[in-house]
């Protein structure tokens, strides 16, 4: 199959435009006569159903927590990034377009990309009439930021609770409508499988977390809104019950899946306690522009400060190895994400690091304080200090913080095309579970901007011009293919609860977890790689022998969605590697080890590897197959990174 | 660290439940409150025996999923979400007691876990501003002073974990429900559906079934987020002078 | 049913009554208190006699005092209304509960102190309004004018020591049912402000303690000097 992005023709200001002209639109009477199915409830979700309930299609909208407002959108702290150049400073769509793309080192579409810095500047506004509070100034106008690195102030926060603020608006937006009676509301229920009737995506299969109820809905079209996949890795900063079940499901039912190997590692998180630890929690990158990241300058120093010999204080500056300082002495502490995660790697490896897991550096905020003052300091990151000593028990304005990279988002997802639909009609995916706006890699504060622009802005004319073509006649419900999937469904269900093994979902997932960051976190290698794929195969067989689910289908059994999600992880861990395995260069959040310049930074192989790869589900136990669709660049031109 | 759990253990809603002595070994003070819940449940899957359930989602503070009334507290302890609290907050030999919330409102759905679509009813009967996507007037239109933005923001933090109700001892929802009244109270974009919204939020908590508020301020003091009781007398006052001065008969 | 029936049902109007109610008694108590002070003059209770003459009479003192009738039956039936939705809202206790970690004895326990403040008012209202209305109460005559003589009834009752104490008591129990319900009334009726509310807290901590301890120290004064 050729993959068919559906890009517009014409110059790329002008695409969305001219796009939005040419799409068909239903006559408002007839809207209320669509059906469509929203899966999940976080920023792209809750904004596409509230936006399509508003414009009269009846929504149905299922979240596996317990409330809509619950998604992970909530967790995300820095803000969200938007062309309005308020501050004068220079920035405009275009730059907005052009450091995203270069963000994500080139392995984006310049369509898809230049559409969110377009639609960027009207989520603000969206935002703001919803009553979300954003920072402000004195003078009663909003405040930016720069973050990440970007050379302008575009970002609008609110604290370090941006997500959370406008999952809130969105939430509000839903709410209305459920209030409205045009969206029916599923909280804790989870999608099983999708309903594809005559290749197009007709419903999908659920499943009730409460009474265990499998049932089906019918809809003319599907949303997925779910987020990432960054729990393959167990730990993560996602959510515990974050997963790729729904997206997994659309695979294995037709959808292609695109660049799964793109994960991004964010550096600023507190490491690993123990073998107890479920979650990894993020802190804000911001703490690098004042804090200095370390490690011992030997093996023997870090060895007496894991045993507790020496505390990091009492080591002299000559004894420190400022690694990002020394080896970058331009940007220093401020290197990109990627860079300053796979640095931390390189010096923990070479057994420097400095917890009693030997997987931690030092960010040091001593210089800093006897520079600005502690009073300074904790204006600045006071909450974020106050956090990381509710978690440690340490108290970072005395000794150094702990960091250590962990998976923060994933840039793969389902491949769609312009108009957000993937290679199965009918079927959409937004936000994360998408592949389409991050490239390789994503810059700061884009994430919610994504997902709030494929909700708010992109979703609602694009669907329309496929409801419009497929015509308001219902859907019938009784079609054989959804008491297939039902069928199937519950077999799986059974299947899982009739294994009645020895181990435990959790001892299977983190099997995986560590399989995954060993060979497939922040630097992979075409041996690691291969060996990680047998090791998964094995632990999949492992897995369907001998787990142990308790309970009954008949009731909240968290075990048992567990089984499901890390079962359907099992196998996309394979897949991840394939990609891996298949990308012979190096980009943005993907580093392989023998693709790298003379300096060790990440060497891209844009004559080869200029492709997004989509990847279709051919059978149980398959090789997936391999589907290029060519990164064409007529906006901007290909640069290799430096930051020396 | 050796500890004894007494936890609520109760099948679904119709079962009545009662307590279940649980000891548990090996537990570091670096884990967090739900991690000490994993091992005792990996135990507990190991031996055969039904996992305790507990809701828990983002666990780091903001979802507001986790519950859990721990030694005679919402969310144990400190003054945070029962998975931002760390097991160096008790001590070897302690004995852990760990209910569900407790309202008529919040029915228990299985062990731990309880059912808060009360509040997303309450959303859903006024918390929001009625503006459709688009056709919004640009952002920096309307200029809105620090402080009450600040203030906004304040009352915008709340998590919807249900503390408030779980604390107080007429399991009233008035903390909740008066930081969204208060959200939007203060901001410009709010003020067109006021009134309204005040009536129309405060008729669902009632048809809750929460209680009402005594201003003992337990709920505020065991807000994981601080909201303020401002936020109640301000709801209270939005209550009252909307229902004198609106055309609602 | 009304906006007005419908208001004043809800748990907010419920709140405003109480708060209302609550408010006046803390005004009537005021009058009341001040009154009494002619107690301690020192003149055989004249002035006091004049002054319950007076309070009994006046047809505007009448009005102020149905008002204060109907302030405590209101306060009394809204608090049970109250009191038993709240126990609705928590059918299932906790087992276990550190309540006092979060929330002040008195705001927690208004219910309990007000019944006992109501006992003692039956009893109050028992020992002396009921005798000044219908008892049978000596007289006496200031220039020409003949009073009812309430002072030797209170200085006579207060002989009794098991009564001294229960009154004593009783203001304790006053005490600490003001101390949460000053403030509480002014938070109810959402006059909650950064410049006014230190005031009202300040304003209702000296009450609580000074109005009872006035009340408490009248039949104590009694008692140790007649």
């Amino acid at each position: 199959m050729i993959l068919d992005s559906k890009i517009p023709a014409g110059p790329l200001s002008e695409k969305w435009t001219q796009h939005k002209f040419n799409s068909k639109l239903v006559n408002p009477a007839n809207k209320r006569k669509y059906e469509v199915i929203v899966v999940g409830t976080g920023l792209a979700g809750a904004s596409a159903a509230a936006s399509l309930a508003e414009l009269g299609y009846n929504v149905k909208a299922f979240c596996f927590q317990d409330s809509p407002r619950r998604a992970h959108s909530i967790a995300a702290q820095g803000g969200i990034n938007a062309a309005k150049n308020y501050q004068n400073d220079g920035d405009s769509v275009f730059r907005l377009f052009y450091d995203t793309i270069k963000g994500g080192d080139y392995r984006a579409r310049e369509a898809n990309v230049y559409r969110l810095a377009e639609v960027s500047v009207n989520i603000i506004d969206q935002c703001v009439a919803q009553g979300v509070p954003f920072a402000r100034e004195y003078g009663g106008l909003l405040a930016n930021r720069s973050f990440g690195g970007a050379q302008v102030s575009r970002t609008f926060y609110a604290r370090g609770q941006t997500g959370q603020q406008l999952l809130l608006g969105a939430y509000s937006a839903l709410s209305r409508q459920v209030a409205n009676g045009k969206v029916k509301l599923y909280p804790r229920t989870e999608m099983m499988d999708l309903v594809v009737v005559d290749g197009h995506a007709r419903g999908i299969v659920t499943r009730n977390l409460i009474t265990g109820a499998v049932e089906s809905h019918a809809a003319h079209a599907v949303l997925l809104c779910t987020g990432g996949y960054g729990n393959v890795f167990f730990l993560s900063t996602n959510a515990m019950g974050s997963n790729v079940t729904a997206a997994w499901r659309a695979h294995k039912r037709g959808a292609y899946f695109a660049n799964p190997c793109y994960t991004q590692i964010h550096p600023t998180c507190i490491p690993v306690s123990g073998d107890h630890q479920s979650k990894l929690t993020l802190m804000s990158e911001s703490l690098r522009n004042d804090g200095r990241v370390w490690v011992p300058a030997t093996k023997e120093t870090a060895e007496k400060l894991r045993k507790g010999e020496i505390k990091a204080n009492d080591i002299a500056d000559k004894d420190r190895d400022y690694y990002l300082e020394r080896k970058y002495p331009s940007f220093g502490n401020l290197v990109p994400r990627d860079v300053a995660s796979r640095n931390a790697k390189y010096v923990c490896d070479e057994g420097r690091g400095v917890n009693e897991t030997g997987e931690a550096v030092f960010l040091d905020f001593r210089d800093a304080i006897k520079r600005d003052g502690e009073e300074t300091i904790r204006a600045k990151y006071g909450n974020l200090f106050d956090m990381y000593q509710q978690i440690t028990g340490e108290n970072p304005y005395q000794v150094p913080m702990m960091i250590y990279p962990a998976v923060h988002y994933t840039m793969g997802g389902l491949w769609v095309d312009y108009n957000l639909m993937t290679t199965v009609p009918g079927l959409y995916a937004l936000g994360e579970a998408n592949f389409s706006d991050h490239g390789a890699n994503r810059l700061g504060a884009s994430a919610l901007m994504q997902g709030l622009a494929d909700g708010y802005f992109v979703i609602p004319y694009t669907i329309g011009d496929y409801l419009a073509q497929i015509g308001p006649k219902p859907v019938d419900a009784n079609h054989p293919e959804f008491q297939k999937a039902t069928n199937q469904v519950k077999d799986r269900i059974n299947q899982l609860l009739n294994i009645k093994g020895s181990k435990s979902v959790d001892y299977f997932h983190k099997k995986l977890g560590k399989i995954m960051w060993d060979e497939c976190g922040m630097a992979r290698t075409a041996e690691g790689l291969k060996k990680a794929k047998a090791e998964i195969k094995a632990l999949r067989v492992e897995f369907w022998k001998d787990v142990r689910v308790l309970g009954d289908n008949e009731e909240l059994n968290q075990s048992l969605e567990k089984a499901h999600r890390v079962a359907d992880f099992l196998e996309l861990g394979e897949l991840m590697i394939d990609d891996a395995l298949n990308r012979e260069e190096s980009c943005g959040g993907h580093f392989r080890e023998e693709y790298q310049t003379p300096e060790g930074e990440a060497l891209r192989d844009d004559e080869n590897f200029a492709y997004v790869a989509a990847w279709k589900y051919t059978g149980e136990n398959q090789e997936e197959e391999l589907h290029k669709e060519p990164l064409e660049f007529e906006n901007v031109k290909l640069t290799q990174r430096s930051y020396k | 660290m050796k500890l004894t759990l007494k936890i609520w253990r109760q099948k679904n809603n119709a079962d009545q439940g009662g307590f279940v002595s649980y000891p548990i070994d090996g537990i570091s003070k670096d884990m967090s409150f739900l991690e000490m819940l994993d091992v005792l449940n990996e135990e507990l899957s190991n031996q055969g025996e039904d996992p305790v359930h507990f809701d828990h989602d983002c666990r780091e503070g903001i979802c507001g999923m986790c519950s859990l009334y721990i030694n005679g507290k919402p969310h144990g302890p400190q003054q945070t979400t029962t998975c931002q609290l760390h097991m160096r907050s008790f001590h070897d030999g302690d004995t852990i007691t760990i209910e569900p919330w407790r309202a008529k409102a919040f029915p228990v759905v299985k062990d731990l876990v309880v059912d808060r679509s009360a509040f997303d009813r309450i959303i859903q009967a006024g918390g929001y501003v009625s503006v459709n996507t688009g056709g919004v007037p640009d952002a920096n239109e309307i200029p809105i002073p620090k402080r009450i933005a600040d203030e906004a923001f304040d009352a915008a933090t709340c998590i919807g974990c249900g503390a408030c109700v779980a604390a107080c001892k007429n399991a009233s929802a008035m903390l909740f429900v008066s930081a969204k009244i208060s959200q939007l109270a203060m901001l410009p974009q709010g003020q067109v559906e006021r009134k309204e919204r005040a009536e129309k939020m405060i008729a669902q908590m009632d048809s809750e079934g929460f209680g009402a508020c005594t201003n003992t301020g337990a709920c505020s003091a065991e807000c994981p987020k601080g909201i303020s009781l401002t936020n109640i007398a301000r709801m209270n006052r939005e209550y009252f002078s909307a229902v004198v001065s609106s055309e609602n008969v | 049913m009304s906006w007005v029936t419908k208001t004043l049902s809800s748990t907010l109007g419920r709140k405003l009554i109480m708060a209302l109610t609550g408010l006046f008694l803390i005004l009537f108590l005021m009058g009341h208190v001040s009154g009494n002070l002619l107690l301690l003059k020192g003149d055989e209770g004249k002035s006091f006699n004049i002054y319950a003459e007076f309070m009994t009479t006046n047809p505007a003192v009448k009005l102020l005092s149905y008002l204060t009738y109907i302030s405590v039956i209101g306060h009394v039936i809204y608090s049970i209304l109250l009191s038993r939705k709240n126990k609705a809202a928590r059918p299932i206790g906790y087992a276990e509960s550190r309540a006092s970690t979060n929330s002040s004895f008195s705001s927690r326990n208004m219910g309990i102190l007000g019944t006992l403040i109501l006992i003692f008012l039956v009893v109050h209202l028992q020992n002396f309004w009921y005798q000044m209305h219908w008892g049978e109460i000596p007289t006496v005559t200031y220039d020409g004018e003949t009073y009812k003589d309430l002072f030797s009834i209170v200085s006579f009752s207060f002989q009794n020591e098991l009564l001294v104490i229960g009154y004593v008591v009783a203001m304790g129990f006053l005490a600490f049912h003001l101390s949460h319900g000053f403030a509480s009334a002014f938070q109810t009726l959402g006059l909650n402000h950064k410049k006014y509310s230190p005031a009202i807290q300040t304003v209702g901590k000296i009450y609580c303690v000074a109005v009872p301890a006035l009340f408490a120290f009248m039949p104590l004064y009694i008692y140790f000097t007649s």
